[in-house]
C-alpha cells in the first residue's frame, strides 16, 4: 500500500471545509472518503466531487464524434489532462492535537497550497470512534451531503473489527441528529444498510 | 470506538439501569426513557425502581409503560420494517420506550438504614436521573428484615428477597384480603395468621366456615392437603367445634364442642340473618317486641307456642299481627334443626373462649358440617358481640384501674359481605369493630371475594389491604377505595397472574408493592414457617410442633 498518499492541493479553503484540486484529472477519490491535509493533519471527508476547464472562460467542448472510445479520445487529445482539472469539496471532521486526534473543527483552516494525502485505516478507525463529525456532515448544505454521509459510514465499518456493530451504533447517532426529521433520516439509514 | 458506545454498557450481576429520567410531575408520576439496551418488555408494571438524584434516592413503583416516538410520522414509515439493522437503530432513538415511576419514598443516604428512616416524597427527580430496579438492600430497607416484628410474605415481582410486614403494626388495624375465588386467599389468610401468632402478642379468633385454618383442609384446584395453624403450632393454637362428630372424623385434635345457649339468641342475631332465614322486615321488628315481651328467653319460649290459638293472643299481647307471628315462627324453626343450639341455658361457650384468648392462645372455631351461611353468621356474630362486650368492659376497667388491657385481639371472617353488607354493616358487631375498637384492643381481618358488598364505611376502616386479582370492576374500585393513586393501582391490579400475585397496600407497608406470596403447602414451607419462629420476639419456637411436622 505504501502509506498514506498525496493525491490533491488546497486550493480554497475556510474553517468549516476545503476544496482541492487533484493532481490528476481522474485522480479523485470515492465521495465519503476520509483525507488529511497538513501537519498537523486536519481530516476531512469528501463531500462533493466536480470537474471542468482550468481556465473558466473556456468552456468544455464535444471533441470525440469520431473517437472510438472515450480512452482513445484522451489518447488523441492529450493536452486535455493539462487543460481539465478535477476538484473535490471536503468537510472538516478533526484534526491533531498535541496528543490525539480532536474531533470538531481546528483553530485555524487547513493552508492554501497544502498537500492532501488518503488517510489509512487505523487513521479511520480513530476518526470514527465517535460519531460527534457526523453533525458536521449532516448539517452542510450541500445536496450531496446524505450521500457522502452512508458513503463515508460504509468506508469507515470496513475499519472496524465488527462492521455491523458499528453501524448499528453509528446509525443511532444519526437518530439521534435527525430525531425530527423522520423521512431523511429512514433515507440515510436505508443507504447506510442496504 | 470506544466499547461502552457500541456493546451493552451493564454487563455486570449488580442492580440493572433500565432508564433515565426525562419528564414529569410530582401529581402524574415521572416519565422515565427505557435505556437503549434496555428492552421495554422487561419493565413490568408493579415492580419497584430507585432513582438516584443529585441528592436524594426515591424509591417508587413502576405504574405505566408506553411507546412513543420522537417524530408523529412514524407511523407511516414502516416500509423497511423487515430490515432488521434498521429496527434496531431506531429502536431506542427514535421509537422507543417509556415507563412512569411514582416516587413515594425517599431513601436514606446511608448504608443499612431502616424503614424509620424513610421519608415522605416531596419532590422531583432532576433530569437524566439513572433509574436502576430496587436491589435486595433497598427492599429491605423499606420493608425490612425478618425478625422478632417483620413476618415474610412473600417476594418481589424481579428477585428473589423476603418482602415482610411488620405484624405488630399490621394487627393495630383492621386489615382486608380480597381476590376472586381460587387465587390463594386462605393460603395467605393462614399465612397471615401464622404470622400474627409468631412475631405478635395478639391473638386471634378464626371462624373457619371451610375447616381448612385449623386442620388439615382440602386443596381441589392444586391437589393438596394443606397443613393447619395447629398442626403447625400446636402449643399456641386451639380448635373449638361446632359439629364434634364432623371433627373426629377428619381426625381433627380439638378441645371442645361448642354449644349455645337458646337465651344467647338476641334480636340482633335474627335481624343479620333476616335475608339468610327469610324473614321480612315486619317480622324483624317483632322479634325485638318479642324479646321484650319474654325476655332472655324469648326464642326458647317463642318457639313453645305450639298452636294457633296461643299465638294469637301473644300477637294480641305484643300488639302484632298473628300473620306475622306465624310467619316468623315458620321461619324460626330452622334454628331448631341446628344442633349446635341448646336449650340448656347453662352452656357457656364463651368461657372458654376467653379463657384460651386471654392465656395467648389462639382459637380456630371449625364448622364441621354446619356450614351454611346461616350457620356462619349466627355464631359468628353471636360469639363475637359477646367477646366485644367483654373486650370493652375489660379496656375500661383497666383504664379507670390502670391495670393492663387485655391481649388485642384479631376476628378473622371469611365470606365478610354476610356481616358487613352496605345495608347492615354499619349497625351490626363486625361494623362497629371494623369503625371503632381499635382503642378496645380488637380488630378484625375481613376475607372476601366480593368487596363491593362490604359497607364503604367498614372499607375505609380497613388499615392493610391485601388484594388478589378480581374480575368486576365494582370489586376492584372498592378494594382500591380511598388508596392513594387508586388509579395506577388499578393498572397495577390488572396486571397480576391469577394466582400467587397480590397488592399490598396500608397502614403495615410504607409503600405500595406487588408481592409473589410466599408458597405454603410443602413440607419445605412449613419447616421455614415454624423455623422463622426463631426470629420471633416471644419464646414461641414451638420445639414440639417441629417435632410433629418433621419426626
Amino acid at each position: 500500500m505504501g502509506g498514506p498518499k498525496r493525491i490533491a492541493e488546497v486550493i480554497e479553503t475556510s474553517s468549516d471545509s476545503f476544496t482541492s484540486q487533484c493532481y490528476t484529472f481522474d485522480g479523485a477519490l470515492p465521495l465519503g472518503s476520509f483525507v488529511s491535509v497538513g501537519n498537523p493533519s486536519t481530516y476531512a471527508v469528501i463531500s462533493n466531487i466536480m470537474s471542468g476547464p482550468l481556465d473558466p472562460g473556456r468552456r468544455v467542448i464535444a471533441r470525440g464524434s469520431h473517437e472510438e472510445s472515450e480512452d482513445s479520445l484522451f489518447l488523441n487529445h492529450p493536452q486535455l489532462e493539462h487543460l481539465l482539472i478535477t476538484r473535490m469539496e471536503a468537510v472538516i471532521i478533526g484534526y491533531d492535537g498535541a496528543d490525539k486526534i480532536y474531533h470538531g473543527l481546528p483553530p485555524l483552516p487547513p493552508r492554501l497550497h497544502s498537500f492532501v494525502y488518503t488517510c489509512e485505516t487505523n487513521t479511520i478507525e480513530a476518526l470514527t470512534e465517535q460519531f460527534n463529525f457526523l453533525q458536521l456532515l449532516t448539517s452542510t448544505q450541500s445536496t450531496t451531503r446524505d450521500e457522502a454521509v452512508a458513503s463515508c459510514l460504509r468506508q469507515a465499518s470496513l475499519a472496524h473489527p465488527q462492521p455491523r456493530e458499528f453501524l448499528l451504533a453509528a446509525g443511532r447517532a444519526l437518530a439521534q441528529d435527525l430525531s425530527e426529521d423522520l423521512r431523511r433520516l429512514n433515507a440515510l439509514i436505508w443507504r447506510i444498510t442496504r | 470506538m470506544t466499547s461502552e458506545s457500541i456493546h451493552t454498557p451493564h454487563p455486570g450481576t449488580g442492580p440493572r439501569r433500565l432508564g433515565t429520567v426525562i419528564g414529569g410531575s410530582h401529581s402524574s408520576g415521572v416519565d422515565v426513557k427505557v435505556d437503549g439496551d434496555s428492552s421495554i418488555e422487561d419493565i413490568r408494571v408493579g415492580s419497584h425502581v430507585t432513582i438516584r438524584s443529585t441528592s436524594t434516592r426515591f424509591f417508587g413503583m413502576i405504574t405505566d409503560v408506553s411507546l412513543k416516538s420522537t417524530d408523529p410520522s412514524l407511523a407511516s414509515q414502516t416500509q423497511h420494517s423487515s430490515n432488521q439493522l434498521f429496527i434496531e437503530i431506531l429502536a431506542g432513538t427514535t421509537a422507543y420506550g417509556v415507563f412512569k415511576v411514582r416516587p413515594r419514598l425517599v431513601l436514606p443516604n446511608v448504608l443499612g438504614g431502616n424503614s424509620e428512616m424513610l421519608s415522605k416524597v416531596r419532590s422531583v427527580p432532576v433530569h437524566f436521573s439513572p433509574v436502576i430496579e430496587a436491589s435486595e438492600a433497598d427492599y429491605a430497607t423499606v420493608f425490612g428484615q425478618e425478625d422478632g416484628r417483620h413476618f415474610w410474605i412473600g417476594s418481589p415481582l424481579d428477585i428473589e428477597t423476603k418482602i415482610c410486614l411488620d405484624m405488630n403494626t399490621f394487627v393495630q388495624r383492621s386489615n382486608g384480603v380480597f381476590g376472586k375465588s381460587g387465587t390463594g386467599k386462605s393460603f395467605l389468610t393462614r399465612l397471615l395468621l401464622a404470622g400474627i401468632i409468631q412475631k405478635t402478642d395478639a391473638v386471634s379468633l378464626i371462624f373457619d366456615m371451610h375447616n381448612d385454618h385449623g386442620w388439615q383442609g382440602r386443596d381441589r384446584e392444586r391437589g393438596l392437603r394443606p397443613k393447619g395453624l395447629k398442626q403447625l403450632f400446636p402449643s399456641r393454637v386451639t380448635i373449638f367445634t361446632l359439629d364434634a362428630q364432623s371433627s373426629l372424623r377428619r381426625g381433627v385434635q380439638f378441645e371442645s364442642e361448642i354449644q349455645i345457649p337458646y337465651a344467647d339468641i338476641e334480636p340482633e342475631d335474627v335481624e343479620l340473618l333476616a335475608s339468610t332465614l327469610n324473614i321480612t322486615d315486619n317480622g324483624v321488628q317483632a322479634v325485638y317486641r318479642l324479646a321484650r315481651h319474654l325476655g332472655r328467653q324469648w326464642l326458647k319460649k317463642f318457639l313453645e307456642f305450639s298452636n294457633a290459638k296461643d299465638l294469637n293472643s301473644l300477637a294480641e299481647e305484643i300488639q302484632e299481627a298473628p300473620s306475622t307471628l306465624s310467619a316468623l315462627r315458620r321461619r324460626l324453626e330452622r334454628l331448631e334443626r341446628m344442633p349446635y343450639l341448646t336449650k340448656d341455658s347453662l352452656a357457656d361457650p364463651l368461657g372458654s373462649i376467653l379463657d384460651f384468648l386471654q392465656r395467648g392462645t389462639h382459637i380456630v372455631l371449625e364448622f364441621g358440617d354446619h356450614r351454611s351461611l346461616a350457620d356462619y353468621i349466627l355464631v359468628s356474630n353471636l360469639l363475637t358481640r359477646r367477646i366485644r362486650e367483654k373486650y370493652i368492659q375489660w379496656t375500661q376497667h383497666a383504664a379507670t384501674t390502670n391495670q393492663s388491657e387485655p391481649r388485642p385481639l384479631v376476628i378473622c371472617i371469611e365470606e365478610a359481605h354476610a356481616f358487613l353488607d352496605s345495608s347492615i354493616g354499619a349497625e351490626t358487631t363486625f361494623g362497629a369493630i371494623a369503625r371503632e375498637d381499635r382503642k378496645n384492643n380488637i380488630t378484625l381481618m375481613v376475607v372476601d371475594q366480593r368487596p363491593s358488598s362490604l359497607d364503604p364505611d367498614v372499607i375505609s376502616q380497613i388499615g392493610t389491604r391485601i388484594i388478589y386479582p378480581l374480575d368486576n370492576d365494582r370489586d376492584i374500585a372498592s378494594a382500591l377505595s380511598g388508596a392513594p393513586d387508586s388509579g395506577e393501582l388499578r393498572g397495577v391490579l390488572a396486571g397480576l397472574d391469577a394466582q400467587q400475585q397480590a397488592l399490598v397496600f396500608g397502614y403495615a407497608v410504607p409503600t405500595p408493592i406487588v408481592v409473589k406470596v410466599r408458597e405454603y403447602g410443602s413440607p419445605d414451607s412449613y419447616r421455614q414457617l415454624v423455623d422463622s419462629a426463631m426470629y420471633s420476639a416471644s419464646s414461641s419456637y414451638d420445639e414440639k410442633g417441629r417435632d410433629l411436622l418433621f419426626p
